[in-house]
């Protein structure tokens, strides 16, 4: 295992630096690089702005700026200083990443929660009513367009519901805490609802799908025959037998959607005004912020290989047929 | 033919018996018609298909409308949707049917020509990965590997934000090709992965070996031997990569960063009404659900060709 482990991570270092490599190159495309602001400002004198070029390394070739950069970023923890707040980058990344990793994570919960029996349901009834209607609503839930489906959320709940407990609104249309409420559990449950929907729908309708194909290929398969054939009860044949051997590649899926599922955050938290990783981004895109633009997408990149890693480790726990070395 | 002849002269009892698969007189079927003939068994997607069509053949009537997608009525802000007005009229006084027509004109074409540009990059990338192996196959699958893990509507925010600041792209700052090539940049990775695996399975496959053996060069297995066979996977992928182009270009112009107004796109249109959403709330649902129905008619229509592709699958059963 310890060998395998080691060489997941000697796989995943070049990946890491070849994307490390092309994000700083992308950035650097930029013209007038980090001094663009400087420039602009009539304050600021031509010798003045030499000199901030010699402190910031801007004299020195691009590749030995590229190491000093990545030097600093991965062993340092020292990921740039935003232009536009001010502050070092790294501070705002921990402070919003949790608020991403919380509403993706119980996101993601709900969805597990839901898509499994559904999608064992329609395996086990195949082209039945339920499994006609769910085919139908999974495709319309594939092809929802997240954005669009928030802002109905927004209307309907928003707008169009009371609140039955009281005054206001069913839902809020953004944040994560009532103003006067932070640290509140309750009134953050109540803010979580209409963007995990949001976020929900989508993953429901598609692992459900897939767990119904996986599920229907192992019902099929010999070892299921035989454990019917021996007198195991349904339950046992379906759950123990079947359901295990049909999650296991939905662990394999999940870590090659993350990337999307990550990007689905500028969405989802846009539209919602979620303190997390997504609106920082959007904020700093709108702003021109790259320092913060360009740590980000290292974060989430090294975050994605991470998860995979995880998922291969997982998946040699989960299937015991699985031997890496 | 002569079946129906035959029919003429036989009981009730011998006429449910199925006709036979091969029937000598007649020709046997196009590998197209058979196609053809499978997908159309999927009534969804045969639905989907005309749908489209009809979606596109309106988007390009957009000309036709009384009203223009630019032009400011001062006196009409806000109406409800009504008989002069199909989907109201936004902020600016601008009749929204029309502004969808036009903005549909643009999502669409970013959908196909994204689709298009992608699926080439993916095809040929793929294909010299799966066909040549080795160092190409390694350093090529590394490359995608690295194209992968990127979040994708991070970088294409960052990728289409540096793009419009190029200095000798000034001029085509604001214009949809930007999307177009941002979107494309982003998404060859899934065909390539396709390409490449197809590629491994059908260059080991006897009528490529015979191929090569006559002294068939490498362009010409791939480009007529192996590719020309790759024709199903291809289409669906390519399905899925239009139905991907259109939710991510209306993604992007949705945040501010795909197709800059005053061009109307889905996505732009949405982004324009979200601020006005609860003083006009129909400007919110109209731009989206043409998206919508768009993506779920392209997704169905994927899933009619994957049936009719598949040779194992079973009609039957499916209704």
């Amino acid at each position: 295992m310890t060998t395998y482990i080691t060489r997941r991570l000697l796989q995943a270092f070049p990946i890491m630096l070849l994307l490390s490599i092309f994000l700083f190159g992308l950035v650097r495309l930029m013209p007038g690089g980090p001094l663009a602001q400087a420039e602009r400002n009539p304050n600021v004198s031509p010798e003045q702005l030499s000199a901030m070029r010699v402190r910031l390394g801007l004299d020195q070739p691009l590749p030995i700026q590229y190491v000093k950069w990545i030097k600093a970023f991965v062993f340092e923890g020292d990921w740039g200083y935003s232009i536009k707040f001010r502050r070092p980058v790294a501070e705002m990344i921990w402070e919003r990443l949790p608020a991403t990793l919380l509403l993706f994570g119980i996101g993601f919960l709900v969805t597990l929660l839901i898509a499994i029996p559904v999608g064992v349901y329609s395996a086990i009834k195949p082209y039945s009513l339920f499994d006609n209607i769910i085919t139908t609503l999974s495709f319309a839930g594939q092809s929802v367009p997240v954005y669009w489906l928030g802002l109905l959320l927004i209307l309907i709940f928003y707008l169009g519901f009371q609140n039955p407990f009281g005054e206001g609104p069913m839902f809020p249309a953004g944040g994560m805490y009532t103003i006067g409420k932070e640290g509140d559990l309750l009134d953050l449950l109540w803010h979580l609802v209409l963007p995990i929907i949001a976020v929900s729908v989508g993953w429901v309708a598609w692992y459900s799908r897939f767990l119904r194909s996986s599920m229907r290929d192992i019902l099929n398969e010999d070892f299921i025959r035989t454990a019917r054939a021996k007198g195991l009860s349904f339950r046992l044949v379906h759950f123990r037998h079947a359901l295990r051997n049909a999650l296991l590649p939905m662990v394999t899926l999940m870590a090659l959607d993350l990337p999307t599922i990550f990007g689905g955050a500028v969405f989802i938290e846009t539209i919602f005004s979620w303190p997390g990783m997504g609106r920082l981004f959007w904020d700093a895109a709108r702003g021109r912020d790259y320092p913060v633009l360009l740590a980000s997408v290292m974060i989430q990149a090294a975050l994605i290989l991470l998860f995979n890693l995880v998922a291969d480790i997982l998946y040699g726990f989960l299937d015991p047929r699985i031997r890496y070395d | 033919m002569v079946f129906s002849t035959l029919a003429f002269v036989m009981t009730e009892a011998t006429l449910s018996i199925p006709e036979p698969i091969f029937s000598a007189s007649a020709r046997p079927e196009s590998l197209s018609a058979l196609i053809w003939r499978r997908f159309k068994r999927h009534r969804l997607a045969l639905v989907s298909a005309i749908l489209l069509g009809l979606m596109t053949v309106l988007v390009m009537s957009a000309p036709l409308s009384a009203y223009s997608a630019t032009q400011l009525d001062s006196k009409d802000e806000f109406a409800k949707p009504s008989a002069s007005h199909w989907f109201g009229t936004d902020e600016l006084g601008r009749d929204v049917f029309t502004r969808i027509l036009y903005g549909g004109q643009v999502s669409l074409a970013v959908g196909i020509f994204s689709t298009l540009i992608s699926l080439t990059i993916g095809v040929i990338v793929g294909a010299l990965s799966g066909y040549y192996g080795g160092w190409i196959d390694n350093v090529l699958m590394r490359i995608t590997d690295t194209f992968l893990i990127m979040p994708v509507v991070f970088v294409l925010i960052l990728f289409s934000a540096l793009l419009r600041e190029l200095p000798n792209f000034a001029e085509y700052r604001n214009s949809v090709w930007l999307v177009i090539i941002a979107i494309s940049s982003f998404a060859w990775m899934w065909p390539a992965r396709i390409a490449r695996g197809l590629c491994l399975v059908l260059r080991e496959r006897e009528f490529v070996s015979a191929s090569r053996a006559l002294g068939a060069s490498d362009a010409r297995l791939i480009f007529q031997r192996i590719l020309p066979n790759s024709l199903g996977p291809l289409l669906v992928s390519g399905t899925l990569q239009m139905a991907y182009a259109i939710i991510t270009e209306s993604g992007l112009s949705y945040l501010g960063f795909g197709v800059q107004p005053p061009t109307p796109s889905w996505g732009n249109i949405l982004e324009s009404a979200q601020v006005h959403v609860y003083r006009a709330p129909w400007l919110a649902v109209f731009p989206g659900l043409m998206i919508f129905i768009t993506v779920i008619a392209i997704n169905f229509v994927g899933d009619g060709l994957r049936d009719a592709f598949d040779p194992y699958v079973i009609h039957t059963e499916k209704s």
